[in-house]
């Protein structure tokens, strides 16, 4: 093989490594950049660049973001006694694109799980209670996903914030909008049943 | 020839396998714990299906019966759901499966300990969980051959009275012959003996007894899983 198709037997390679592509789609992937070098290949170049350059967790909450603290965090609008824990940046983005929530975050970057060796220490659990107490949060809400390792760690972080003060609460679970019962799974038709509310 | 079965089983494991796969292990009714790859199973659909406690309709399918498979499933019983709220049966549920993990060969059939669990698994639902899950516990030793004798004390040969367990030989110790000896015996609770409701500090030396031979006699040198290890942080 030629010098530059080793160039793009390597850049198929490390395409092949993001997340929702194969060697195939890699493949399809490169030769559609190669063929828009101006209009495409050129500026994702220079657009990963600046990510590289620039971009940097935040050492607030955990966000990715151009400043530090991040955009979240640096927002006087914001309302400081209210903070939503999430497991990691993507649901952080999530929250965001609902434009829902007028609080700060905090990542936690994991979720307890025993089966992959992550405890309490590895996710910064006590960073998270400093957090409270220094910032006097009021109510802290978890948004972590409705599954055995994203709920152990609700009740585990709800457990520490205890002593600091704070209001817990946890998202509701049930029936999604636009959601059909007959389609629903068991324990979720379950968790909606007990999380019901008066009409009136 | 390919090979499959169908069985029943509960979820004890689970571990993502690339982006859309995931590394099942179940405790099957007919084929013990057994694992197998699930396809697209930590998508959209699976991530609700395939939690610790739930129990599943499975097919296993392989080109061997050696090799690790594939499973397909349909939830028959959502254990997993049902106990998001409440920390304790929810750990106690997480220290179940973990312990069952370690424990138990790969592909030998335990229907009775599948059978315990079932029941566990109900009864985690009730005010009196930790009792079920100490008893579960017990049943578990005696399924793997080393349960406890508290049938009489060892030293005496009486019967009442019951009030500690030889840490060595697992055979229960009456209080009148515990005497001096009480210091280095494992405390009995009465919850064990009889349907008697758990006295004050019943509960976690009922979990102290037997997280002591499930850890001399079936897992050492390897540790308590940390969800049993951590399980005492909830009884309260």
């Amino acid at each position: 093989m030629s010098d530059d198709g080793a160039r793009i037997g390597h850049l198929i390679q490390l395409l092949a490594r993001l997340p929702g592509l194969g060697p195939r789609s890699a493949r399809r992937a490169a030769l559609h950049l190669v063929k828009k070098r101006d209009s495409l290949l050129v500026p994702l170049l220079k657009a990963l660049e600046g990510v590289a350059e620039t971009v940097a967790p935040c050492t607030i909450c955990g966000n990715y973001d151009t400043i530090n603290p991040c955009a979240i965090c640096a927002d006087p609008e914001r309302q400081p006694g209210l903070l939503c824990v999430v497991a990691e940046v993507g649901d952080l983005w999530a929250l965001e694109r609902g434009g829902s929530f007028p609080g700060r975050y905090h990542v936690l970057g994991g979720l307890l799980s025993p089966l992959d060796g992550i405890g309490p220490e590895d996710l910064g659990l006590d960073r998270l209670t400093a957090r409270c107490q220094s910032e006097r949060v009021e109510e802290v809400i978890l948004a972590l996903p409705a599954t055995v390792d994203g709920q152990t760690t609700a009740h585990v972080i709800a457990k520490r914030l205890g002593g600091v003060g704070t209001t817990v609460s946890t998202l509701a679970q049930g029936v999604p909008v636009g959601g059909e019962l007959d389609y629903l799974d068991d324990g979720t038709l379950s968790t909606a049943l007990k999380a019901r509310r008066p009409v009136l | 020839m390919a090979v499959s079965w169908q069985d029943t089983g509960i979820v004890l494991t689970t571990r993502r396998l690339g982006e859309h796969d995931l590394l099942l292990g179940v405790l099957s009714r007919q084929h013990g714990r057994h694992a197998g790859v699930v396809k697209g199973g930590a998508g959209r659909r699976g991530r609700g299906l395939y939690q610790p406690g739930n129990q599943l309709a499975l097919t296993w399918r392989a080109r061997l019966e050696d090799h690790l498979g594939t499973f397909s499933a349909e939830l028959t019983e959502a254990r997993a759901a049902a106990l998001f709220d409440r920390p304790g049966p929810l750990a106690g549920l997480a220290a179940a499966c973990a312990v069952l993990a370690a424990t138990l060969p790969e592909r030998d059939p335990w229907p009775d300990i599948h059978d315990d669990l079932v029941r566990l698994l109900a009864a985690l639902g009730d005010d009196n969980w930790a009792v079920a899950y100490v008893r579960w516990e017990a049943s578990l030793l005696a399924d793997l051959g080393f349960g406890l004798d508290l049938s009489a004390c060892a030293v005496t040969g009486r019967t009442d009275d019951l009030a500690y367990v030889s840490p060595r030989t697992g055979r229960a110790v009456c209080r009148e012959a515990a005497g001096p000896y009480r210091a280095r015996l494992l405390p009995l609770p009465a919850f064990l003996l009889a349907e008697v409701p758990p006295g004050p500090g019943d509960l976690a030396n009922g979990l102290a007894l037997t997280a002591h031979f499930l850890a001399q006699h079936v897992l050492a040198p390897r540790p308590l899983p940390q969800p049993r290890a951590g399980l005492g942080q909830w009884l309260d």
